[in-house]
């Protein structure tokens, strides 16, 4: 095989001091899938704990500690790094043209970094773990004697490296598209990408006050969320959710950039309206900033904040439906096939249709009064974020697979895995949505004799998920060990990443390409390129 | 341009001038990281303040303002030699480059020497963040919260300061070092920025902090 | 980037110096006399000038690529955002009535 990024330069010190977007990209993507691993064993045995009223496995103080770390692992440590740091290290640079990142260094640091907040993380799981929900809800959290100290530490450092992840790509966007390629001629991945590094850059650093004013109240009682000192509590959701609800967009543009990708591509068609998902992407991470306040219309927030909170609400989803319906466009009349990165892209469309759609039934405040705080929210935000961004992270995973390790996997294993991975989701979450209407309370350790057949069934729905994920981490492993036998466009896709090989040399391009056409030209047979090899 | 003509071209970029703007557009993008960072400080402090006037109105007169002052004018001074030493860097004068470095250096120094005058008054009379507060005779309670913030929104800043001193030393080793050129000053531009913005948070900390009516 | 420094000159920077020192002994002036409420908007009025000078001059924002501007005033409208929306809510809550208390006695601030 071609000398290649993977192959060249030899030695652990070449990956450790690496700053090849393409060695870097692969490293976040084994420590995510690592962090998803750890957060999905908390989950098996959070759904385990629920197959009984009382206690099953776990003490209610331990259960407290277990779904906070589900949360606090899979949003920080998983799934707000994942699409972009990973995949969008590896793939945006190849698809502008460019021959790294603005700022190869700063993408090497925002890795350790990364690290650094994983390890103490980890250091506040085995101190004994964090019992306040991944939220952090004053006075609880000012006050419990849990690892709160470390874990609020851990996700200020891994802010950090996700603010310079944002900056990297920003600048990169801006100053190195190849020659020809103007903004409207970039592939929407990359706008999505950059509407997700907006958010990245400006809401981050509120997330990173809030968790510093959380340790001033532990150490020094400042008083500002405490109410017996004159401050105030709902202020802390106010800075909480300031971040974190653009935080769940960071989480769903990247997913959506993704499906912009792989659906002109297996339908063999050109994307429809790419002005209008452009646009929207941008439309997206504007208004975000301006809905936080639906996370607290039960908090004592007034409700005139209520009222306004709740009419933004209804905006932001507009731009996503404008997405929807335009990949549904694109497929009609196209030629569709059915392998695995399609597979999951459809499911994305099914699944976050739900998720974004009961959103709106939880933007609604006279019905929110009822679903707030129950298992309806939870299976809300799972169907937005792992029948959303995971599915088309998935997607991607498999559309990129052969151009990143330059080996193909088994596509009869996969469609296997889709299918149990699509059905367990359904049966664990959509019975979420049954038991948070008929009144289950979110991060309960004991229920109602009545809600148990639904938590059964949802606890067998996580038992299908995790066989399909097991098998997937099987055949993807088998695929590693396999010799290079990937063509350079196996897909047969329009795209410069497509136009060098699998896996691309070190420095992704012999020539600098020059980009003549729009990114989803299906219009011409696609050829191979001529000269992949050095 | 060959690499030895332009040995600070990094290899990814095609001109220096798209690796100097693109530096640029990373630093204004940290920066604004930083008004975010800062902002969450100011907004906590604007609703406490509203809620507890009275407090937050006694705590101050214990702030001495022509201290304040006299580092207001230390700071916006600094940051005149700072782009000063640009300007220097730019048109190729090495030694007002190195000389305005060091003054802003020496303005920081002064600036943080100022504040450790006024925390150990603070120290020394009890005027201490949260819990710590133990300040004898007020007639308004409360004051602890106007000094978590006090302390807390110079402290954040005063590190910001020690930072940019290590940003600025740092600069100036590679100005002795004869780095730059009018093709090349993009540390020193950069820097400065960052430099420029520690001066504006300040430029609202102080009247916000000290001269509250 | 060769725009920036030929555009200012050392004299405009020691210009704009001066105008920085005399508001800020402004302020300070300012705030020794009693405006009541205006006083805050005072102060904050000669610093938002102040930081305007600095933004636009040292800073180079008036001459460079507006790209460095437009990153700048999203930043800042994102903390208006933040700032306007926190206070509207606090500003606007209702006031708890204990039981049996005559209205005016029952006001919390």
């Amino acid at each position: 095989m071609e000398p290649n990024y993977l192959s060249t330069p030899r030695g652990l010190k070449s990956w450790l001091t690496t700053v090849d977007h393409k060695r870097i990209g692969v490293m976040y993507l084994a420590s995510i899938l690592f962090a998803f691993f750890l957060g999905g064993v908390f989950a098996i045995l959070i759904r385990i704990e629920l197959l009984t009223p009382g206690r099953t496995i776990m003490s209610a103080e331990t259960y407290n500690r277990v779904f906070t770390l589900h949360g606090a692992i899979m949003i920080f440590l998983f799934i707000i790094p994942s699409i972009p740091a990973s995949l969008g290290n590896f793939v945006l640079p190849l698809m502008l043209g460019a021959k790294d990142v603005a700022f190869p260094r700063l993408n090497l640091a925002s890795y350790y970094i990364y690290v650094a907040g994983a390890l103490l993380a980890v250091g506040a799981m085995v101190t004994g773990g964090v019992d306040t929900g991944w939220t952090f809800y004053t006075p609880y959290s000012t006050t419990t004697n849990s690892s709160v100290g470390l874990m609020t530490l851990a996700a200020f450092v891994l802010g950090f490296s996700s603010i310079f992840t944002g900056i990297n790509f920003i600048a990169t966007i801006h100053k190195l598209r190849a020659p020809g390629m103007s903004w409207f001629k970039m592939p929407l991945f990359a706008w999505g990408i950059y509407a997700t590094a907006i958010i990245q850059v400006l809401a981050t650093p509120v997330l990173g006050i809030t968790l510093l004013l959380i340790l001033m109240e532990r150490v020094f009682s400042i008083g500002i969320f405490n109410p017996q000192l004159g401050g105030d509590p709902i202020l802390f959701q106010h800075f909480f959710w300031f971040y974190s609800h653009p935080a769940v967009y960071i989480m769903i543009l990247p997913g959506m950039a993704i499906i912009s990708e792989v659906i002109p591509v297996f339908s063999r068609k050109t994307i429809f309206g790419y002005k209008a998902i452009a646009y929207s992407s941008i439309a997206i991470a504007a208004v975000s900033f301006l809905v936080w306040g639906h996370h607290m219309f039960v908090s004592g927030q007034s409700q005139l904040a209520n009222a306004i909170f709740s009419f933004l609400t209804f905006l932001v989803a507009i731009p996503s439906g404008v997405k929807v319906f335009n990949w549904i466009a694109t497929m009609y009349k196209g030629s569709i096939s059915l392998e695995a990165p399609m597979l999951y892209a459809i499911s994305f469309l099914l699944l976050f249709a739900i998720g974004g759609l009961t959103g709106l039934f939880l933007g609604a405040l006279a019905v929110d009064v009822h679903l707030h705080d129950t298992y309806f929210v939870v299976a809300h935000f799972h169907f937005v974020m792992m029948g959303g961004t995971v599915m088309a992270f998935l997607a991607g995973l498999h559309y990129w697979w052969p151009k990143m390790f330059g080996r193909t996997y088994s596509e009869k294993w996969a469609r296997v895995a889709a299918a149990l991975i699509f059905v367990g989701f359904n049966v664990t979450f959509l019975s979420q949505f049954v038991l948070g209407s008929r009144g289950m309370p979110r991060r309960y350790y004991n229920y109602l004799d009545q809600f148990q057949p639904l938590h059964v069934f949802s606890t067998v729905g996580s038992w299908i998920l995790a066989l399909g994920f097991f098998i997937m981490a099987g055949y993807l492993w088998v695929s590693l060990r396999k010799p290079c036998d990937a063509p350079a466009n196996p897909w047969g896709a329009v795209g410069l990443e497509w136009q060098t090989g699998s896996p691309p040399p070190e420095h992704n391009f012999e020539h600098v390409p020059l980009v003549t056409h729009g990114p989803y030209d299906y219009s011409q047979p696609v050829s191979e390129p001529e000269e992949v090899q050095a | 341009m060959s690499v030895a003509a332009e040995p600070f071209l990094q290899h990814h970029f095609t001109t220096a001038e798209q690796q100097a703007d693109a530096g640029k557009i990373g630093m204004w993008l940290f920066l604004v990281t930083e008004i975010l960072l800062f902002g969450g400080l100011f907004v906590g402090f604007a609703i406490m303040q509203g809620l507890h006037p009275e407090a937050f109105l006694q705590a101050h007169r214990h702030l001495d303002r022509t201290l304040g002052f006299i580092n207001t004018v230390v700071l916006l001074s600094s940051s005149y030699t700072m782009v000063m030493a640009v300007w220097s860097a730019q048109n190729e004068r090495r030694k007002r480059l190195i000389v305005y470095l060091l003054l802003t250096i020496a303005f920081a120094g002064v600036f943080l020497g100022i504040k450790y005058i006024e925390y150990s008054h603070k120290f020394h009379e009890g005027l201490l963040p949260g819990r710590f507060y133990h300040h004898a005779g007020d007639t308004v309670p409360g004051q602890f919260m106007f000094f978590s913030f006090y302390f807390m929104m110079t402290g954040l800043h005063g590190l910001h300061i020690l930072g940019g001193i290590v940003a600025i030393s740092w600069v100036l080793r590679r100005a002795i070092r004869g780095d730059f050129s009018h093709k090349y000053y993009t540390p020193v531009d950069l820097v400065g920025l960052y430099w420029h913005l520690v001066d504006v948070i300040w430029i609202y900390l102080f009247p916000l902090l000290y001269l509250i009516k | 980037m060769t725009s920036t420094a030929h555009a200012t000159s050392p004299g405009t920077y020691s210009k704009i110096l001066g105008i920085l020192l005399a508001l800020t002994v402004l302020t300070l002036s300012a705030a020794s006399m009693d405006f009541g409420a205006g006083n805050v908007v005072i102060a904050l009025v000669i610093a938002t000038i102040k930081a305007s000078l600095v933004a636009l001059f040292f800073m180079h924002l008036r001459h460079d690529k507006p790209m460095s501007a437009v990153i700048f005033v999203s930043g800042v409208a994102t903390l208006a955002v933040f700032l306007t929306f926190c206070l509207l809510d606090t500003g606007s809550r209702e006031r708890v009535r204990p039981p049996n208390a005559t209205p005016a006695a029952s006001v919390r601030r």
